[in-house]
């Protein structure tokens, strides 16, 4: 999967209505506010009052076809080229929450729609679009994270339905497994290969015969992901995405768009815990509150000096979207895709330690504590974008991958 | 129809692939190291590079016209097309005056239609080199002149004082000049040759660059060789030159980013490449991702101005800062990755780092450009 993000011509006057189209369901559809605290991050969600809220929300915006307008309408999609992209930035710009399933939006489906048979296409996409059926991912295992290809759970013949598997193992770190109705899933068929070992398969989680789900708690305290046990659970073939064996080449359709790389633009968009920007316009917001040898944060030269130059950052990761896109001012279609997750996930938290040096002792104040400045969500920021410089390809890893694959070193 | 990302169409691809072709051509490695080579006396620097023959060939192929309006004879393309030429004039490492020439284009289409903004702009058109003389000896533009003028009753200016820091001062055949007098500041247009003027070339680190102190000794200037505007204009014109310095850095540091990836390729040390070790590849890694955020912002500041945007200058301010930390970080793993040879006057990594280390302090620093980033977002 080398190719670039869409660099097509595309329709501008189409392009431009649906916008303004967007925008005004929108500004008309703003959902009541959330009667919990909402996550920061979809990963996050924890309670089944958030999920309740979020879910109900990605229905309505994928009814109204902000969601899936890329994907083809025979897949419950809208049938568009370039409009996914459209609906995210107004989602953005409208600041209204979230979609909830993105592991089934941002991985389970273009791996679908990629890799599956007709039949289950048709099966699955529209409910993971809809967000009807959350979705997880069940790649990593004790013993394989970043060196994911030495997944060890596995598969063996089922005696009891000829042609089919059960499956055994151990998976961990598996957000959003606590609420998942199906999980994306890389196991082991062969131990002779490494790589030419795995296959990928779709399962479902909820009530599926075989599987305990045990939640881990995280150093924010929050729950979201999980430990997931199989012991003789049953696999169909009809389940399997691409061939056995080669489940190794469909991995890598995932975690590109994992990535934020891949051909597939993800439905994405709006924000968390409401009001609350993890941005520069955030940043400048908070120092405006706070205050510095007596005088106003924002008069302190060095927290200047520090605003400016993550501002500098944002912006060009903004402006490196946008030059991905022109297909003639780049040189090698991945540079730009294959940066997004490793500099917007770095950004993220040095904007929050940023923060928390602005915040000062007041940072020691967390959720629970009236006092805390913006309701104490910079410390939770800081905390889990160690969840994003970790989860997905530590950033070591995004680092090897773009000086192998766009620089051409060799192998560490 | 498809949308030209910043601006960038066919024509300005066309654009540069001349360009390409020409410094392809023209730009000789061989030849800068030869004219360079070190003085027997060690400590005697060799003056830098001389020649700008390749400047009119340059002009010839619409380099500088591409920034002069079609009224006066130009191309007026989009600044993406002269980002992407200062691109590559940076990536050849291309000593030549067609930058500073560019700088006094972008200044002088702002006042397009007055006597002495039209005239400069005819002069550019048919091949004409220039270059800003506006800084004093601190390297400063916006406070006190070191150039001052009276005015008599004709209206005629006499300047008196130096100017500093003037990129390509041995080249250019016009100047603009800023003095400040009873009126206020001026930006005034003067033929480098005329009565009064003289010049000192500077010996400056960067070889492929040449730089000089103007001397004015009661230069007279007839009214209409004053660009109208003053410091409002030179200020207006200002975020070009960055747009150029910084697109300058990213295309020099992109050829320091590949050659040391090429010599981490190659090189080997305890039976491995030395790209293999994450000690070499990941600051490769991080210089990349530097250069790509200082070019997409060069790009990003030239269609903000290109469309007269509100956004303009803060763009530029970032693109100057980011370029400038770009070229600082490759610039500095170019050498110490190449380990010793990288440190030796044979290896052509200094000229490409001295072009850099030259250009991140001309026209305003990464703090400089930075603290006005600041003022816009926080104050502004
Ligand atoms: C918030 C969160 C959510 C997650 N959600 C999911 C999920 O839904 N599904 C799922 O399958 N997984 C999930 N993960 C797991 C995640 O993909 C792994 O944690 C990650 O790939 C790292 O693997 P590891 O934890 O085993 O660390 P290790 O691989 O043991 O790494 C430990 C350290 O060693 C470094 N390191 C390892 N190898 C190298 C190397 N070759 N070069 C340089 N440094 C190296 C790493 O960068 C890291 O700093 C999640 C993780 C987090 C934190």
């Amino acid at each position: 999967m080398t190719t670039a993000p869409d660099a097509q011509a595309e329709p501008r006057r189409e392009q431009e209505e649906f916008r303004t189209y967007c925008r005004a369901w929108l500004h008309d559809n703003r959902p009541p506010p959330a009667p919990v605290r909402l996550p920061q991050h979809p990963i996050e969600t924890m309670t089944r009052a958030q999920l309740d809220y979020l879910q109900a929300w990605q229905k309505r915006c994928y009814d109204a076809g902000l969601v899936g307008a890329d994907y083809p309408k025979e897949y419950g999609g809208g049938g568009n080229k370039g409009f996914q992209r459209i609906a995210n930035e107004e989602m953005n710009r409208a600041r209204t929450p979230f979609l909830v399933n993105m592991i089934g939006l941002g991985m389970a489906a273009p791996t679908i729609y990629h890799h599956a048979q007709e039949e289950l296409k048709r099966e699955l996409l529209p409910g993971i679009l809809s967000g009807e059926q959350i979705w997880c991912q069940g790649f990593s295992e004790p013993g394989s994270g970043s060196d994911l290809a030495s997944v060890q759970a596995s598969l063996t013949p089922d005696a009891a339905s000829p042609g089919d598997f059960l499956l055994n193992g151990h998976k961990v770190w598996t957000s959003l497994a606590h609420f998942a109705q199906w999980m994306i899933l890389l196991v082991r068929t062969s131990r002779e290969h490494k790589h030419k070992g795995l296959s990928y398969y779709v399962v479902p989680v909820e009530g599926h015969r075989g599987v305990t789900v045990r939640p881990l708690i995280k150093m924010t305290g929050e729950a979201g992901f999980n430990e997931v046990l199989f012991e003789d659970t049953p696999v169909k073939e009809a389940w399997r995405l691409g061939k056995t064996g080669e489940g190794w080449n469909v991995a890598m359709t995932t975690l590109l768009h994992e990535r934020g790389a891949g051909p597939l633009v993800t439905p994405a968009g709006g924000v968390g815990s409401e009001g609350l920007a993890h941005n520069v316009r955030g940043l400048i917001a908070l120092a405006k509150t706070q205050r510095r040898n007596g005088r106003p944060a924002t008069e302190d030269p060095q927290v200047r000096a520090r605003i400016a130059a993550l501002a500098i950052r944002e912006r060009g990761l903004a402006e490196n979207g946008k030059r991905a896109r022109s297909g003639t001012l780049v040189d090698h279609p991945m540079r730009l895709p294959l940066q997004v997750k490793l500099a917007g996930t770095e950004l993220l938290q040095d904007l929050a330690a940023a923060a928390l040096e602005i915040e000062g002792p007041a940072a020691s104040l967390y959720l629970s504590d009236e006092r805390a400045p913006a309701e104490g969500q910079w410390p939770l920021a800081y905390m889990n974008s160690f969840g994003a410089t970790i989860a997905a390809g530590t950033s070591e890893i995004q680092r090897n991958i773009l000086g192998e694959r766009v620089l051409g070193l060799p192998k560490s | 129809m498809s949308q030209a990302t910043y601006g960038f169409d066919d024509d300005c691809a066309l654009f540069r692939e001349s360009a390409r072709k020409f410094l392809g051509a023209n730009a000789d490695l061989a030849a800068l190291r030869q004219a360079t080579a070190l003085d027997p006396e060690p400590m005697r620097m060799p003056t830098a590079w001389p020649s700008d023959d390749a400047f009119r060939a340059g002009a010839e192929l619409g380099f500088v016209a591409a920034a002069v309006p079609e009224a006066q004879g130009g191309l007026q393309l989009p600044r993406a097309a002269l980002a992407a030429l200062a691109e590559e004039l940076g990536r050849h490492a291309f000593p030549s005056a067609i930058e500073s020439t560019l700088m006094v284009a972008f200044l002088a289409r702002r006042v397009a239609d007055s006597e002495a903004g039209g005239a400069l702009l005819g002069h550019l058109a048919e091949g004409a080199r220039a270059t800003l003389a506006v800084c004093d000896a601190y390297g400063e533009w916006e406070h006190t002149a070191s150039v001052t003028h009276t005015v008599s009753g004709s209206g005629a200016l006499t300047l008196t004082g130096s100017t500093h820091f003037v990129q390509d001062a041995g080249k250019a055949e016009w100047l603009v000049v800023r003095s400040t007098g009873p009126d206020g500041a001026a930006l005034v247009v003067l033929p480098r040759d005329a009565a009064g003027v003289t010049h000192r070339r500077d010996g400056i680190v960067d070889l492929t660059r040449e730089q000089g102190t103007v001397q004015l000794e009661g230069v007279v200037a007839e009214a209409s060789a004053v660009l109208p505007g003053g410091d409002a204009l030179l200020a207006s014109a200002m975020p070009d030159a960055w747009l150029l310095l910084a697109a300058d850095m990213v295309g020099t540091s992109e050829w320091l980013l590949q050659t040391t990836v090429e010599y981490a390729k190659v090189r080997t040390q305890f039976d491995r490449a030395i790209g293999s070790y994450q000690g070499v590849k990941h600051p490769l890694v991080n210089a990349m991702m530097s250069v790509d955020r200082a070019k997409s912002l060069v790009y990003a500041a030239a269609e903000a101005l290109d469309e007269g945007r509100d956004d303009a200058r803060l763009l530029a301010h970032m693109a100057k800062a980011a370029a400038t930390e770009a070229a600082d970080f490759t610039s500095s793993r170019a050498v110490q990755l190449h380990g010793g040879i990288g440190f030796t006057w044979e290896s052509d990594v200094h000229f490409f780092f001295k072009r850099n280390k030259h250009s991140e302090l001309l026209f305003g620093d990464a703090a400089y450009h930075k603290a006005r980033v600041a003022d816009l977002l926080i104050d502004g």
